[in-house]
């Protein structure tokens, strides 16, 4: 056995205007969990998809077994035994799992797929390492976790000593996280080697040997779950000290302002994604919305924002209703809104940061006289919006593509936080963004809860709602499974529940 | 399919055999001229519906099947009234098709041009080019491939004639539709052209070649098309005419579209479709109705719209997630 599986030497890679990888080194030995942790745009996936050959470094080496290599493409990392388990899942949904198990490395007579030989390998490779699965099934029909197993099988049977995972416990449910976490230790019992990679600072304490934290391109330090904790790792990836936890007094809930009653909404697919939620959300409080992804969480904020027609039941802000209005029209009684995507519902790419800030009302006194945009006026605006929200930006002129995630999602809270809001509505509101524009946008949030707006909060990650929410429902297959206090709720309960587990 | 589909399509069948019948007792000679039409046109079509499903099975939309069908049609008749030999006529067809589909794939794969555009630039030119070089004084001297009778089975009342008393391109398109069959479904060429079109990035992580499959199956594809061309000047008509084509290339997609990319479900299709094309001829020839023939000329396109609407409205089809997108890795 070699005594080193894979390692980066001193990589280094330059992409036009940032330093994404500095003379980085880490090693993976036999056997062992190596967590690589660090923010968005710390380096990981630039190292990762260096080490699986995606590109190719600058300067330095990639070691596989005891040999330095030079990788010309996946093709050429995969023969040598590296299985990477992508953070998008990598599998056909219309084909079955058997079929996407072999796919490009098919078994085959004369041209023809064996497929009865390939079903063989398959149940074959699934019972060795205690992966049950349907070989038969259409990937489109399975859950998440499942999808994740058939990406573990396919880099197993392409024969990987080396398993790297992209952030894999993001679709999870708390308790299908902590089996992937149990089925990882397994596969390491047989001498295979895992690189993890993760910015959940519970999961690298939990599983791994070693951790190798990045930022900003650099290793800053490597360490051992024995030699640290929580507060120690964010501290290394962030640089300074970081509050984790927000600090929020009690609510005071008043007057409700958001009731949703028996709302149906169908999803792109024409299946029904949201089935019959009812709720309320006062002012004063935030309603978090816990639940995996593709629950019906973007059909609820879609349907409740005005961008998707539901098809029935009734919505009512401050008592009116607002079931069949269009975007403006709700978002004219005083509604905010982060949008999940914030590529795709947030900013316009190619407008400047000021045209940006005022997206919600540039038609709107005083932003436009009529139907002229007074320019001065937007400019004097999203000065002040970037003044206060911190958006780190040379100028309000450059578009918006120019911005960071964090920084864009600053821009966006910053134009929908202008306003006196009654509700907001909150859609992930701080996926992929760095620590520090995180801790920042939980205070803003709080503070509008202070002021007496009604929050919705939607998010796939579950520290997120057990740190804001006041009260916390929870979604599964589009109806609500329960809705808690947030002092009666903790991670196993709210988890069971997100696996639309009831006791 | 569904056992409910499967019951669907025996009693269908079983209908069709059925009114066939009765008609065939009724009016001999009229009902074998109709279904032998529905075949004739039924080739064509599911030719370039073939050349499309390659195409879009691996995520490329081909729209320029009217060129493809026109331009090779051309070279065929060319070729083949210069040479004398109806064979090197149709292998010039099929070469003309394949050098079409290399545009295509050069354009819309190779340098990433909007793949309708692409397509759109096909159709213009190949109806620019043949005009421009058409040359009236040309004519197949030899004549046109001629039927041959595929021993007793030929003999066999209605259906001898309409299927085995064919010319040579007729059967080598069936043949090709068990080819095209077998590949897509059963071959790993065939998974990984569906894979490529399904989702291109699973593909290219466990080391497939995306663009290289594409640029090779719409070439292949192209080939296809180009046999149709041939069919369509050497075997349906026996001459070039401008335009001949007539939108039979977007009647393929049609049929491609209706078929769910499977080739004999386009085949089904094109028999559908070539049925009203044959029965529109015959009302034209016999006078049917005293309407404009220009009417009854349009009798396959407004099935066509009814058609595709209606499928749209059932909404069981699904196209390829990738289809009409440009791949990039990364």
């Amino acid at each position: 056995m070699p005594e080193i599986l894979l390692a980066a030497r001193n990589v280094t890679k330059q992409f036009p205007g940032v330093l994404a990888n500095d003379k980085i080194s880490a090693q993976l030995r036999p056997g062992r969990i190596l967590a690589l942790l660090g923010e968005n745009g710390a380096g990981k996936s630039t190292l990762v998809n260096i080490l699986f050959g995606m590109y190719r470094p600058d300067s330095g080496e990639v070691i596989i077994k005891d040999e330095v290599v030079d990788l010309h493409g996946p093709d050429d990392a995969i023969s040598r035994g590296i299985g990477m388990v992508h953070q998008h899942f990598q599998l056909v949904p219309p084909m079955r799992v058997v079929e996407n198990i072999v796919l490009g490395a098919e078994p085959s007579k004369r041209g023809l797929v064996d497929l009865a030989e390939a079903r063989k390998r398959v149940v074959e490779l699934s019972q060795r390492y205690g992966l049950e699965i349907d070989p038969d099934a259409l990937v489109e029909d399975l859950p998440v976790g499942m999808q994740q197993r058939v990406e573990i099988l396919k880099a197993l049977y392409r024969e990987a000593d080396v398993l790297i995972l992209d952030e894999p416990t993001g679709v999870l449910t708390p308790q299908e996280a902590d089996h992937l976490l149990s089925v990882l230790r397994d596969l390491t019992e047989t001498g295979l080697g895992i690189v993890f990679i993760t910015h959940k600072l519970r999961e690298v304490l939990a599983i791994a040997d070693d951790i190798v934290v990045l930022r900003n391109g650099r290793v800053i330090g490597e360490t051992t779950p024995a030699d640290t904790n929580e507060n120690g790792l964010a501290e290394m990836m962030v640089g300074r000290s970081v509050v984790l936890r927000v600090e929020k007094s009690a609510a005071e809930p008043t007057d409700v302002v958001l009731a949703v009653d028996e709302l149906e909404v169908n999803d792109d697919r024409g299946q029904l994604a949201v089935d019959g939620l009812s709720f309320e959300v006062r002012a004063g409080e935030i309603l978090g919305i816990a639940g995996v992804e593709g629950n019906g969480q973007r059909e609820l904020v879609e349907a409740v924002t005005g961008l998707r027609q539901p098809l029935s039941g009734t919505m009512r802000i401050n008592g009116e209703e607002v079931t069949n209005g269009s975007a403006r029209d709700i978002s004219k009684r005083g509604v905010a809104h982060i949008p999940e995507d914030r590529e795709k519902h947030g900013v316009i790419a190619v407008y400047s940061l000021a045209e940006n800030s005022v997206l919600n009302r540039y038609h709107r006194s005083p932003f436009s006289f009529r139907g002229i945009l007074r320019r001065d006026v937007i400019d004097r605006h999203a000065e002040d919006v970037v003044e206060e929200f911190d958006v780190r930006t040379p100028s309000i002129a450059v578009t918006a593509s120019s911005l960071s995630g964090g920084n864009k999602q600053k821009l966006i809270v910053g134009r929908e936080f202008s306003d006196d809001i009654e509700l907001l509505i909150a859609a992930q509101p701080t996926r992929g963004i760095d620590i520090g524009a995180i801790e920042f946008i939980h205070r803003r949030i709080l503070e509008q809860r202070d002021k007496g707006a009604a929050v919705l909060l939607v998010s796939a990650e579950l520290d997120e709602i057990l740190g804001l929410s006041d009260r916390i429902a929870v979604l599964y297959d589009g109806k609500l499974m329960d809705v808690l206090d947030a002092q009666d709720a903790d991670r196993e309960r709210v988890g069971l529940l997100m696996a639309g587990i009831t006791q | 399919m569904t056992t409910r589909q499967k019951q669907m399509l025996y009693v269908g069948a079983t209908l069709i055999v059925v009114i066939a019948w009765t008609f065939y007792t009724a009016d001999g000679p009229q009902t074998t001229a109709v279904l032998a039409g529905t075949v004739r046109a039924a080739t064509l079509l599911v030719l370039g519906a073939m050349c499309g499903m390659i195409g879009e099975r691996s995520g490329v939309v081909n729209i320029g099947i009217e060129g493809q069908f026109l331009l090779s049609a051309f070279a065929a008749f060319t070729i083949a009234s210069m040479t004398g030999s109806l064979f090197l006529g149709t292998v010039a067809g099929v070469g003309m098709g394949l050098i079409m589909g290399w545009m295509l794939a050069a354009m819309a794969v190779g340098l990433k041009v909007d793949q309708i555009i692409a397509g759109t630039v096909l159709n213009i030119a190949a109806l620019g080019l043949t005009s421009f070089f058409y040359d009236r004084s040309r004519s197949l001297g030899m004549g046109k491939y001629t039927n041959i009778d595929l021993g007793p089975l030929a003999d066999i009342p209605l259906v001898g004639t309409v299927f085995f008393s064919r010319p040579p391109l007729t059967y080598l398109t069936m043949v090709l539709l068990v080819v095209v069959h077998v590949a897509l479904f059963r071959s790993v060429w065939g998974m990984r052209t569906r894979a490529i079109g399904e989702h291109p990035g699973a593909a290219d992580t466990v080391g497939i070649d995306v663009l290289k499959l594409r640029y090779f199956n719409v070439t292949i594809a192209g080939g296809l098309a180009g046999l149709g061309g041939s069919y369509l000047a050497l075997e349906a008509v026996g001459t070039f005419s401008r335009a001949m084509s007539g939108g039979r290339g977007f009647l393929a997609l049609a049929v491609m579209i209706f078929g769910r990319r499977t080739p004999f479900g386009a085949y089904a299709a094109a028999l559908f479709f070539g049925f009203t094309t044959a029965l529109q001829n015959q009302f034209q020839l016999n006078s049917t109705f005293d309407i404009p023939p220009q009417f009854v000329g349009m009798l396959p396109f407004v099935v066509t719209i009814i058609v595709v609407a209606l499928s749209g409205l059932i909404g069981s089809m699904r196209d390829p997630a990738a289809l009409g997108q440009v791949y990039e890795k990364g």
